[in-house]
């Protein structure tokens, strides 16, 4: 039985590699931010389907993770939800690598309270004043006075980077913020929190949390469009060098129409 | 031939035997080489003492006496919890309930210890966190107290069964003894049986406090995360456990962020290590004054 058991093992490795090998199939690895990961993986099944040669494989792990895996060589495209940092740049070009960005879809940040919470618009000023912790009472942005529960991401995730940089201006955040670990649990918890006030992708707005016009901007597709949202950011997807043949072509088909409406349907701004 | 199959078995289970030291050198060495490059970047006293965790700014800030201190609390917390109810669970079971009741509730503990701890988490993250957050009228109900409940009932089939453990090797004579002398059911039980399964008892405690400051998943649902060094119970803290789960998936892999994660790793391992040995060394007491009826 073990015997057995290890011999249907051995071949499902060899099935394995000789897929891997298998002549006329080019393989693609796209790495990086969960953020973008939706837009690759279904840009990547879509683009399959149409290029059957090509072979796309997509895995998260943040875009720390996937810049760091595009400067060692581990992929072809790394996903991303910010710049890459200039440290990361000259990490790069001391490895002969020549990051190229490319703009794949717009996101905006919400800040996002409970629905019972009468507060109806903030200034980019509150909220960074809030998040680095001089204004610790919705007393003191005209609410009621109650305790502001600071809810904020882990602090390896992109939407906390962007976040940071966007809202904060790379202030740091008040250390006794709560961390929730995606965007789904910050909407959650503030939408069990009277009290709470966070921050997630457009694509995860609800009717469960309120989203507050910030500087007196709600945050919707048009407003992240125009630039006129303050908490807005595009989302990358970094190549070494000018792309060629079927990165190309993938990019290519992210940046099209067709690839903007999948993007339109993660929750996402579509370019144009 | 039937010699070579000895020698073949013999070896064979060797070989197994020793696999999991394999196993325990490999992760201890894995933890200590990729901790140490932290320690380049922040001293060893600098990172275990530091207030402040901002792994990801410019300059980043690797302190982690908030998460150890976190851990310390929500642990202590299980234990005030976990200890009283497995210990008082194993006492009933084996001293006081009858085979009925002992087939009923027996069973029931096994199911309780066979839990997911995700499920503990989701428990104490929608059952008790909004139900703490009405009664203390708390800004929210993510907080240690939350975390060390949650932490205490997963840890009482733990307890509860070393307890059982050492309760079922104190010699019958001993109960009987005491009885034929004229003590009381109550009598018997507190000044002969749990003295004497004392060393046992204090062992399944320490063994449940290095389980508990191990657990990750449920901490990092319901403890709220906030990395500052707690004052009370009713606050949200950051374990240990939580800070890694919550951030490798996303360090990149070979920076300080990363190798501060394995420093913390490597502080959690050291911690739990010295629990064990602990546990360890009360357990040989518990040998010996037993002697020779063990």
């Amino acid at each position: 039985m073990k015997i057995k058991n290890l011999g249907l093992v051995l071949s499902w490795l060899l099935l394995g590699i000789g897929v891997g090998t298998s002549a006329g199939q080019e393989k693609i690895v796209i790495t990086g931010s969960t953020t973008v990961l939706p837009i690759a993986q279904k840009a990547a099944e879509v683009f399959m389907s149409k290029h059957p040669q090509v072979k796309i494989s997509v895995m998260g792990g943040g875009s720390g993770v996937g810049i760091a895996s595009l400067i060692d060589g581990h992929c072809h495209i790394a996903d991303s939800s910010r710049a890459m940092k200039a440290s990361e740049i000259q990490k790069a070009q001391k490895k002969g690598v020549e990051p190229k960005a490319h703009v794949v879809a717009l996101d905006g940040i919400a800040v996002i309270v409970h629905p019972s919470n009468p507060i109806s618009s903030l200034t980019l000023q509150q909220v960074k004043d809030i998040y680095t912790g001089s204004i610790s009472d919705w007393k003191q942005v005209g609410g009621p006075a109650a305790k502001i529960v600071v809810i904020s991401r882990d602090t390896a995730s992109g939407t906390y980077e962007a976040f940071g940089e966007l809202a904060l201006k790379k202030a740091r955040v008040r250390p006794d913020a709560l961390l929730q670990a995606s965007n789904q649990a910050v909407a959650s918890t503030v939408a069990k929190t009277p009290g709470a006030i966070g921050y997630v992708g457009l694509g995860y707005l609800g009717k469960e949390v309120k989203a507050l016009p910030i500087n007196s901007v709600l945050p919707s597709v048009e407003t992240v469009l125009s630039g006129k949202y303050p908490i807005s950011r595009p989302l990358f997807m970094y190549t070494n060098g000018t792309p060629t043949g079927n990165i190309k072509n993938f990019l290519d088909f992210v940046k099209s129409a067709e690839g903007q409406k999948l993007v339109e349907q993660d929750g996402f701004v579509p370019l144009k | 031939m039937n010699r070579y199959k000895e020698i073949f078995f013999h070896w064979l289970f060797v070989v197994l035997g020793f696999s999991a030291l394999a196993f325990l050198l490999a992760i201890t060495l894995l933890i200590f080489k990729e901790a140490l490059p932290i320690f380049k970047h922040t001293p060893f006293w600098a990172f275990i003492s530091g207030q402040f965790w901002y792994p990801t700014y410019e300059p980043p800030d690797f302190g982690i006496l908030p998460l150890i201190l976190a851990s310390f609390l929500v642990t202590l917390g299980a234990v005030v919890v976990a200890a009283p109810l497995g210990i008082g669970t194993a006492l009933y079971l084996t001293e006081l309930a009858g085979r009925r009741q002992r087939a009923f509730l027996k069973p029931l503990l096994e199911i309780l210890a066979g839990v997911p701890s995700v499920v503990y988490g989701f428990f104490g993250m929608v059952v008790l966190a909004p139900f703490f957050q009405k009664a203390f009228q708390l800004p929210t109900g993510l907080c240690a107290l939350t975390a060390s409940l949650t932490l205490g009932i997963m840890s009482i089939p733990f307890i509860c069964s070393l307890v059982e453990d050492a309760l079922s090797v104190v010699p019958r004579m001993f109960r009987e003894a005491s009885l034929a002398l004229g003590a009381n059911h109550w009598q018997t039980l507190t000044r002969v049986v749990i003295p004497a399964a004392g060393s046992g008892i204090s062992t399944a405690v320490i063994l449940g406090i290095s389980r508990s400051i191990g657990e990750t998943m449920t901490v990092l649902m319901v403890a709220g995360g906030a990395a500052v060094i707690p004052k009370s119970f009713l606050q949200p803290v950051r374990p240990m456990t939580a800070t890694i789960a919550a951030e490798m998936a996303e360090a990149p892999f070979g920076s300080a962020h990363y190798h501060a994660l394995f420093g913390i790793a490597a502080v959690l391992f050291v911690l739990t290590l010295i629990f064990n040995v602990l546990a360890e060394a009360v357990c040989q007491r518990f040998r010996q004054k037993l002697g020779s009826k063990l």
